[in-house]
């Protein structure tokens, strides 16, 4: 996983290297496709471009593909793996078309240097965008290979075929990929059709591989960014402001400096911090810098408790997501609900770092951020160079769910090794670091409102929601803690309202479930008092729980049950299916159930265009504790062709979980100044004794189809099914997340 | 101070009031053990100290001078993983995997003061770790499917209980 | 001669028969279950407040199972005691009682067959709950989810496992009656008397018991002892080093901690988050009646209490290193001091805000306390998070710390932050308590009743 294994290995190293295949496209025309105007709901935008997946944006093969002289092959992805199993996922894509093992796949993830540039790493898209990019590109690699093959054997095409990294004919003819790629050209204009093989000759997609990464994770082998140890390299640590907008007014640099191991104190605008030769040297560098560091601190955060109303008095601008029919329609019934969702966080395990080294001139970090090249690009203009003059090279992190302090933490690395040329520093942000600084989900407010007709049918659907952006990301230095922090003070990027059909804080706020006439709107709140980004779904989360929420009550006051009703409203097949296979997995009934029980089921398809999900689970509610406790969970997911079913798996649990835990316990707690949830005392999530005693979770397998996202699909249909399960138990309806026992006792009363 | 880890005596220049964490982690360039939050909060610095599972993040290394201190790389090695590392990599037992060493120390602890440790045991002695990742459900039954290799393995070959103790 | 032992039979016939008569007690009619509806809402939700400040749930729930459903092992000098099921379940539970028969087990020790009690359930302080109050925590009970559970027999000695013997405990200490108002005192006063000496039962844990587990006459509050935890004493000697104050007692209360006294821990954790269902008003009501138990502070206490305060002001988060402390490996405390700057001064140097961060020592009653155990359980068990609920948490060093290695700590804590020798005690303590002849019970310090998700809880 360590950069330093091939620092050889750059663009120019093999552009002029001979004996490489390479291939390349013309690049067409409509290089950049931009988002379609709203409120269109259009389809995903793999399928508006003539290439499929990021061969879109980079088309040229050579950027994915390099098959040595000695037959070697190297696969390059501008995605990273964040613990998803996409180093994996990605060798069996590849190993599919190339008629190879994964095994013999290297494979190289994002790298300013050497890979191309797919932007972040997020939204689930790695398997639809790499993953197809580099299916077609081994394709085409393929073909090539065995046109190659041809006229070195003088055997005809059809005869031949790719085996074990070899292009083999009729009697014993075969010639093995590196003799291919010997011959004296460096150029082949690429077929414009690209067979792709048929599902039922797979030998690797499908199929369970064991993941590449988990042998050093279980045996201490060096896998993080925080496990790098480079010859030199010394230990920083950041003091931070007690606050956002805190002013730095005063420290005493002569103390700290003077404290063993302390070999720098960087200071610069409101940006603190030490370096020492050894890491705990550093940690107590920087307790002492913290006490004697003070501060100028300023009331600039809402009432924590009165969001709903600053949502809806900071409102910039109304934002159309979609407008389909007419604005009302006569009905039976009429049923409104609000819905609110507190700042939640992302949380991760490990507190980010980053390790950062200057040499003549060339600034190279080693981050877990989630796309090397924008990262790159805020970096650079923080210190005032050009993006050549910085390379960022992914390294894996500890679990991310979204834009954490990734890129914080390597702009502190930059910023902190520029006084120390030559030298390797490491970053390590503390625990506080981590909560208090991240940028969390975002508070959100929705209202759903619908009219049914006497058949209980949904006629009617308006839905309004609250929301910041949800995308702060780099960006420029301004998005960065560190460039708000130095002298320099770069501004945040202002936030602008923008509806794509990958959805921000609109993602999924238009309901799947068919409905004439649909009016959805977003109420943009460009204000950010509390630091907001990316957190695992974005609006999903809480559109889903709305919505799914509002269809019980929908399916109640129409007295259907509350799958069928669902079924009812949905056309697409693939949709209904992932809701059967769930309910009959669970075994749905209607049958009573002891008191303090319940079922409640929910579905999604992620986006709106990725993967299909559906969960039904069952809770038991204790109202003298307020404790919600759910026993089993049960999950059916489509995503397409299942790459590796097992990683799907995989992370459509850690999703349910992950959604358990915001929604039955998270919300940041902060007073008019200072963020109040510093570490996991004040901030509790998930521990085992609330794990449910079973979650099952079934593929829906489509051999053929395209790939569709899935690791973020399970967050909103999990607290749908909670809140739903929770009704059903007690009759009653909590509409704010988190569940905490507070609200359940409150709303249930005694 | 002189420190035992993983069976191996080493002299270590340190500050004796480091915590053992980074003692571990820096001078003696063990993965394993990983900074969480330095509080005893979440359990991703779990290593085992004279077989019980401690946070090496709050225990000055002074204190463990004279014990066996053992950490992940002490379960075995990437080629001859022990049986707690074959169970996790065989149930896939992992996402980021950065909370994972943690667990498996704790686990370890937990099975080797009560080899017949059940599911509820395992739940309750895991509870002061932390994952983020969701992955409990897998390192549940990683840990069960390590408790049944132990046993049959110290049933069939009493050595590799040895290694595996 | 014949005739003195006669009348000596007769006599002993007698008193016998006079005892029985006392001592048994008739069974009360089982009835239905009564329906919700058969009580007002207002008066359930009074209940629940009662209920709560009953600690009701604390000691009849066991963690990890339903609300009320008892079975939890209450360990007593005389042997383990297992609460009762008091959900309304017909069969296992309370259903078939009548209020008769609750008020009774409530004012007399009794249940509804007639068998006497033993004082684990603190009817010698439910004794002075009213009968209105007796009729909402009914009311509150029976409208409870029933739960079908019987929990395990007591593990007691012969003769205690004879029920009668209880009728002669309560013949020597057990004053029966409702509170009686003291005229010469404030309205407030008499309710928070009645709240504390009452359902509160404040004196089950913080007045020292005699032999038979009674607790002593004339040292009401005097400090006692709860599964292993000291009760600081609620009286004038009380150990806190800032004293207390009827505001300090109302925060404490309310919230579970206080800045001058750090964070409830060990059974008193549930305590004040029970009370959390309590109007401000009872609350304060109890604060004032304790803070008059504990009454003006000594003058020295002031002073050495201002003494606290500057200090703390000046260190400003700084670790404070007293003078006397010499760092020597020499004394204990010397070789404390060193493991106190490695193992505790990260969080409990003041820089991290109560009540999640560590308290300073020179505040903490337990350090400043007659006896080590209240140390020693924290220093070896810490404080296990709460799941899903903000929760001050501590790792233990019991698998960290050896025995000496303990008792220099604090014997540096005693020296640093008490100004006082070290414990005596202290090393016997400790290994009492490490091997279990002492029970501790450990339990998340969230400051909530003993919710089903509490697993952190070790009642052994
Ligand atoms: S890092 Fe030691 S408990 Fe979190
Ligand atoms: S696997 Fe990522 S934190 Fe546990």
């Amino acid at each position: 996983m360590n950069a330093p294994d091939f620092p050889d290995l750059s663009r120019r190293g093999f552009l002029v290297g001979t004996g490489a295949l390479l291939v390349s496209f013309t690049v067409p025309a409509l290089a950049q496709q931009a988002a379609p105007a709203a409120p269109a709901p259009a389809p995903a935008p793999a399928k508006t471009s003539p290439l499929p997946g990021s061969l879109a944006d980079t088309p040229s093969l050579d950027a994915w593909i390099r098959v040595d002289a000695d037959g070697s092959i190297t696969v390059f992805t501008g995605k990273a793996e964040l613990g998803q199993g996409t180093k994996t996922s990605l060798r069996q894509i590849a190993a599919e078309e190339l008629e190879v093992e994964p095994a013999a796949i290297r494979l190289i993830t994002a790298d300013t240097a050497l890979t191309p540039n797919e932007g972040y790493t997020a939204g689930s898209q790695t398997i639809q965008n790499s993953g197809t990019a580099i299916r077609f590109a081994s394709a085409q690699v393929r073909q090539i290979l065995v046109a190659k093959a041809s006229d070195k054997l003088g055997v005809p095409v059809d005869q031949l075929k790719a085996q074990d990294g070899k292009i083999v004919g009729p009697n014993g003819a075969s010639a093995g990929y590196g003799e291919l790629v010997a011959a004296d050209f460096l150029h082949v204009d690429a077929a414009a059709d690209t067979r792709l093989k048929a599902p039922e000759t797979y030998h690797a997609i499908g199929k369970p591989f064991a993941r590449v990464d988990i042998p050093a994770k279980v045996t201490g082998g060096e896998a993080f960014v925080q496990d790098m140890r480079l010859p030199g390299m010394v230990h920083a640590r950041v003091v931070r402001p007690p606050s956002y907008s805190a002013k730095l007014t005063g420290f005493e640099e002569a103390a700290v400096k003077a404290m063993p191991g302390v070999v720098a104190v960087i200071h610069d605008g409101d940006f603190l911090a030490v370096v020492a030769k050894q890491e705990f040297q550093a940690v107590k560098a920087m307790r002492a810098m913290a006490v004697t560091a003070k501060w100028q601190e300023r009331a600039a955060l809402p009432d924590q408790d009165q969001i709903p109303p600053f949502l809806e008095k900071s409102v910039a601008e109304i934002g159309t997501v979609t407008s389909v029919g007419a604005d009302s329609a006569p009905g039976a019934k009429t049923l409104e609900a609000q819905f609110t969702r507190a700042y939640q966080m992302h949380g991760s395990i490990g507190p980010s770092s980053a390790v950062a080294m200057v040499d003549n001139g060339l600034t190279t970090v080693w981050t877990h951020t989630q796309g090397v090249y924008p990262d790159r690009k805020a970096i650079a203009e923080m210190l005032g160079v050009l993006p050549e003059k910085v390379r960022c090279i992914h390294t894996e992190g500890s679990g991310c769910y979204g834009h954490n302090g990734a890129d914080d933490a390597a702009a502190d690395a930059a910023l902190i090794a520029q006084a120390l040329p030559g030298t390797p520093v490491r970053v390590q942000w503390m625990r506080g670091q981590e909560h208090l600084w991240e940028p969390y989900g975002p508070a959100m407010l929705t209202k759903a409102s619908a009219t049914l007709d006497a058949d209980g049918n949904i006629v009617n659907w308006h839905y309004d929601l609250w929301s910041n952006n949800h995308g702060t990301r780099p960006g420029s230095a301004g998005s960065l803690i560190a460039g708000r922090l130095m002298a320099r003070h770069f501004p945040p990027d202002p936030a602008k309202l923008q509806i794509s059909p990958l959805g921000n804080g609109d993602r999924n706020a238009i309901p799947l479930y068919d409905v004439p006439n649909q009016r959805v709107n977003w109420h943009f709140v460009a204000d950010m008092p509390v630091r907001v980004s990316a957190l695992r779904g974005l609006g999903a989360y809480c559109n889903v729980f709305s919505i799914e929420s509002f269809m019980d009550e929908l399916a109640l006051a129409a007295n259907a049950d509350r799958v069928e009703y669902r079924l009812r409203h949905l056309k697409d097949p693939r949709a209904k299916k992932v809701i059967e296979v769930a309910a009959e997995k669970f075994g749905w009934s209607n049958d009573p159930m002891p008191e303090g029980r319940g079922r409640g089921l929910a579905f999604a398809k992620y986006k709106n265009h990725a993967a299909y999900l559906a969960i039904a689970l069952e809770a038991d509610v204790d109202r003298d504790s307020g404790a919600i406790v759910l026993s089993h969970v049960v999950c059916a997911v489509d995503c397409g062709e299942a790459v590796a079913p097992d990683s799907i798996v995989n992370q459509t649990e850690g999703g349910i979980l992950q959604s358990l835990s915001w929604t039955l316990y998270e919300a940041v707690h902060f007073n008019d100044t200072r963020i109040l949830s510093p570490d996991w005392s004040a901030y509790p999530i998930l521990r085992f004794s609330a794990v449910p005693d079973s979650v099952a979770v079934h593929v829906v397998d489509n051999p053929g189809s395209p790939y569709l996202g899935v690791a973020e699909a399970a967050q909103g249909p999990t607290a749908g099914a909670i809140a739903n399960a929770f009704r059903h138990a007690t009759g009653k309806r909590i509409h704010d997340l988190p569940y905490t026992r507070e609200r359940v006792k409150a709303v249930l009363g005694v | 101070m002189k420190l035992n880890v993983n069976g191996v005596s080493h002299d270590v220049e340190a500050d004796p009031a480091t915590p053992l964490l980074y003692v571990l982690r820096n001078d003696l360039k063990l993965n394993g053990a990983k900074f969480g939050c330095g509080l005893g909060q979440c359990g991703a610095c779990t290593v085992m100290v004279d077989g019980q599972a401690i946070f090496s993040c709050l225990t000055p290394a002074m204190l463990v001078e004279g014990r066996q201190v053992k950490t992940v790389e002490g379960l075995g090695t990437i080629d001859e993983p022990g049986p707690m590392q074959t169970a996790f990599i065989e149930e896939q037992a992992a996402q980021c995997g950065y909370c994972i060493a943690g667990m498996m120390m704790r686990a370890q602890a937990l099975l080797e003061a009560k080899p017949d440790a059940g599911d509820a045991d395992i739940r309750q002695a895991l509870e002061p770790n932390l994952c983020r990742c969701g992955t409990h459900m897998r390192i549940l039954r990683a840990v069960a499917r390590a408790r049944d290799l132990m046993r049959s393995k110290s049933a069939s070959m009493p050595a590799a209980a040895g290694r595996a103790s | 001669m014949k005739r003195f032992w006669m009348s000596v039979v007769v006599i002993v016939v007698v008193l016998g028969a006079g005892f029985f008569a006392y001592a048994w007690k008739p069974a009360i009619d089982p009835v239905e279950p009564p329906q919700r509806s058969s009580f007002d809402q207002s008066l359930i939700e009074k209940g629940a407040v009662l209920a709560s400040v009953g600690n009701c749930t604390s000691c009849h729930t066991r963690p990890g199972d339903k609300s009320f459903a008892g079975g939890l092992a209450v360990p007593t000098p005389f042997g383990t005691i297992y609460s009762t099921n008091i959900t309304p379940d017909p069969e296992t539970g309370i259903g078939r009682w009548s209020q008769t028969a609750f008020t009774r087990a409530m004012r007399e020790g009794v249940d509804r067959a007639g068998n006497h009690l033993y004082p684990a359930f603190p009817y010698d302080h439910f004794t002075l709950v009213s009968d209105e109050d007796n009729s909402a925590l009914y009311a509150y009970l029976m409208t409870r989810q029933p739960v079908t559970k019987r929990p395990p027999a007591n593990e007691l000695p012969f003769p205690l496992n004879v029920r009668l013997v209880l009728a002669g405990w309560k013949l020597l200490f057990f004053d029966r009656g409702a509170y009686q108002n003291i005229a010469s005192e404030s309205a407030e006063w008499n309710r928070g008397a009645y709240l504390v000496n009452g359902l509160g039962h404040c004196g089950a844990c913080h007045t020292p018991r005699n032999m038979l587990g009674a607790e002593k006459k004339g040292s009401h509050l005097a400090g006692g002892e709860a599964e292993g935890w000291t009760a600081f004493a609620l009286d004038a000697n009380s150990p806190a080093p800032v004293p207390w104050t009827r505001d300090s007692l109302f925060d404490y209360l309310r919230q579970g901690w206080h800045t001058d006294h750090g964070v409830a821990n060990g059974p008193m954790g549930e305590v004040t988050g029970n009370l959390g269902r309590l109007a401000d008003a009872d609350i304060s009501a109890m604060a004032t009646y304790v803070a008059s138990q504990m009454g003006e502070p000594s003058p020295q206490r002031t002073a050495k209490a201002q003494e606290i305060r500057t200090k703390l002001s000046a260190d400003a988060g700084a670790v404070p290193i007293p003078v006397s402390a010499s760092a020597s490996a020499e004394t204990p405390a010397g070789r404390g001091a060193v493991i106190f700057q490695a193992a505790c001064a990260t969080c409990h140097d003041g820089s991290r805000l109560p009540p999640f961060g560590g308290i300073d020592f020179h505040l903490s009653s337990a350090v400043n306390a007659p006896g080590p155990q209240n140390v020693i359980n924290t220093v070896l068990f810490g404080l296990p998070a709460a799941s899903g609920r903000q929760s001050a948490v501590m790792p233990g060093f019991a698998a960290t710390l050896r025995d000496e290695q303990v008792t220099d700590l604090l014997a540096y804590l005693r020296e640093a932050f008490a100004g006082q020798p070290a414990w005596p005690d202290a090393a016997d303590r400790l290994t009492a308590t490490r091997n279990g002849k002492y029970q501790v019970s450990v339990r998340p310090s969230d400051g909530i009743e003993r919710g089903p998700d509490n697993v952190g809880a070790q009642d052994k």
